[in-house]
């Protein structure tokens, strides 16, 4: 089944399109990569997927829900983690997940289930009461990931989430992403860590608004030769229009 | 050597952000300082820079001590912390202006420098930019040229590569090589596992400590175990099968593969043909391969610590 689609999807401001007749569907349970050089249109398409921009132009389906007519409806089914940790540092870990229940109204009965859950997943039992300043990077990002999935969203947005943390953690993080893949979340990473981009099943390559390579990340590095890496693949399809726009930034 | 450095050590109360820590580098090498954050780079690098006074230890720039002979350092260290303020409703030329003048670099050493530094950093097309129009790539470039009129003999970096996508950096790498070509002894912070590789010689910092310093290629012989990676037709039920009954140290996945870590490949590869096979799921790809610095680094943690549970917590307040 399809959990994301796009459909020449297009975003344009002003006189100016960030995002120009994007195509591409992402199955199911697939850990999806989204890439592309700053300015590229990354940030635009993902705003117009999980429902807070709307499009110009095309269409967008996440979790079967058009983007454009019922952002509503495509927020409940995502989540979204971001590679700054959305945890509030004056409240403890029990009541991040506290806060994060009520704003996705779960009833008290689930609210205690996934809570548990969280706290197993995170490996933070015993440590409900901590700040998350008293937490390493690793126990951190854990969290904020289980307040990102408390709701169990159907769709799973992360940016950059691995950045910094260190090498145990970030092996043990991308279990975790793998085992939700196989129990059928789809997981849509951007980042600009080809490291990270390595993790996924697939790779959509953006820039100056257009897809420009789709593929395994083997295929993708295939096509250009059987030594190249990711970074050549990124390299060879984006420097030569690499100069950043002036109008892009503020 | 340009840089030495003897048992430095820094506490912050009860948390010892980097602990003993000794290092050397010679004129025109790139010394890569690999470590996740917490780890002690910063703070390491703000001793360096005598922005710090350490509990212990002792450091030298070009023969001076960085705690003694500030005044003197100083004139031959850059410093570019990581959130580097450039003035945005500055020019690029008026940026660089600005730094020659603190810097007080004058009449023909500063045109060629100038020159020089936008040539280097491929900004010559952009100086009529405001910075603050420049991409993230552009503007670290910018934040390191201005720190490099009074042509140092060590340039301090940190994280210069964060944040930044892989066009710029490997523009950035590329400048650092040219700076390096110039005798400029760089010692570069990063949270890149993978950025060890293009160091010259680099140390994996965790907790304070170096785990292991050398050139990197020497650096992967330390990696105890061998890396087996597999492409299956079952990947979730092969993970889970080899992680109950593999013997192997450790299995993750990859992406569409598994990667496998065994004490030797050759010798783990028919016991995981055996156990797959034997609940029939197909291996079109099976091959050794290299480790990365990423399973040297965990490795080397793993020795360290004893178990990953030792990991949860490292308090930092």
């Amino acid at each position: 089944m399809e959990a994301v689609r796009a459909e020449n999807l297009s975003k344009r401001f002003g006189s100016f399109w960030a995002v120009r007749g994007i195509t591409f569907a992402v199955q199911e349970g697939e850990i999806f990569g989204f890439l592309g050089p700053n300015g590229a249109g990354k940030s635009t398409t993902i705003r117009m997927l999980c429902g807070i921009l709307a499009p110009s132009g095309g269409k967008g389906l996440v979790a079967g829900y058009d983007v454009g007519r019922e952002p509503e409806k495509v927020k409940s089914a995502l989540g979204y983690m971001s590679q700054k940790f959305s945890l509030y540092d004056d409240l403890t870990v029990e009541e991040n997940i506290e806060f994060y229940s009520g704003i996705y109204r779960l009833s008290p009965k689930v609210q205690a289930e996934r809570t548990a859950w969280v706290l197993a997943m995170a490996g933070l039992a015993g440590r409900e009461k901590s700040l998350p300043r008293e937490l390493s990077g690793g126990w951190k990002q854990r969290l904020a990931l289980g307040c990102a999935i408390l709701h169990e969203p159907r769709i799973l947005f992360l940016d950059e989430p691995t950045a910094g943390v260190d090498p145990v953690s970030r092996r043990r993080f991308w279990d975790l992403i793998a085992t939700l893949s196989e129990q059928g979340t789809t997981v849509f990473v951007t980042t600009h860590y080809m490291d990270e981009a390595e993790h996924c099943h697939r790779l959509a390559l953006i820039n100056q608004g257009e897809l420009v390579a789709l593929g395994s990340p083997r295929e993708l590095k295939h096509s250009l030769s059987p030594e190249a890496t990711l970074e050549d693949v990124f390299v060879s399809l984006t420097r030569d229009q690499a100069i950043p726009n002036p109008k892009s930034k503020i | 050597m340009v840089l030495s450095v003897q048992g430095l050590t820094k506490r912050f109360k009860a948390n010892t952000a980097v602990d003993r820590l000794e290092l050397s580098l010679s004129p025109g090498e790139i010394y890569g300082l690999v470590g996740p954050d917490g780890a002690g780079k910063t703070t390491t690098l703000r001793l360096l820079a005598g922005l710090l006074v350490p509990d212990e230890g002792t450091a030298q720039v070009d023969g001076l001590d960085v705690q003694k002979e500030r005044e003197q350092v100083k004139t031959r260290i850059g410093y570019v912390p990581q959130f580097f303020s450039l003035y945005g409703d500055l020019t690029v030329s008026e940026n660089l202006r600005f730094f020659a003048d603190l810097y007080n670099v004058t009449g023909e050493a500063r045109r060629q420098r100038m020159e020089r530094l936008l040539a280097i950093t491929r900004l010559g097309k952009f100086q009529d930019r405001l910075a603050r129009n420049l991409s993230g790539g552009m503007q670290k470039k910018l934040a390191l040229a201005t720190n490099l009129f009074h042509t140092p003999k060590v340039l301090l970096l940190d994280e210069p590569t964060n944040g930044v996508d892989p066009v710029s950096r490997r523009e950035l790498w590329d400048f650092l090589r040219e700076l390096s070509g110039e005798g400029t002894a760089i010692l570069v912070s990063t949270p890149y596992m993978d950025e060890a590789e293009r160091c010259d010689r680099a140390g994996l910092l965790f907790e304070g400590r170096l785990l292991l310093s050398g050139p990197p290629r020497e650096m992967l012989r330390e990696m105890k175990g061998e890396v087996v990676l597999i492409i299956s037709s079952d990947q979730p039920r092969a993970r889970k099968l080899l992680e109950q009954k593999g013997g192997l140290t450790e299995v993750y996945p990859v992406g569409e593969a598994l990667h496998l870590i065994a004490p030797n490949a050759e010798r783990a590869v028919p016991g995981v043909r055996t156990i797959l096979e034997g609940e029939k799921i197909a291996i079109p790809t099976i091959k050794q391969i290299p480790p990365t610095f990423e399973d040297l680094f965990i490795s080397l943690i793993r020795r360290a610590k004893g178990s990953d549970e030792d990991l949860g917590i490292q308090s930092k307040i």
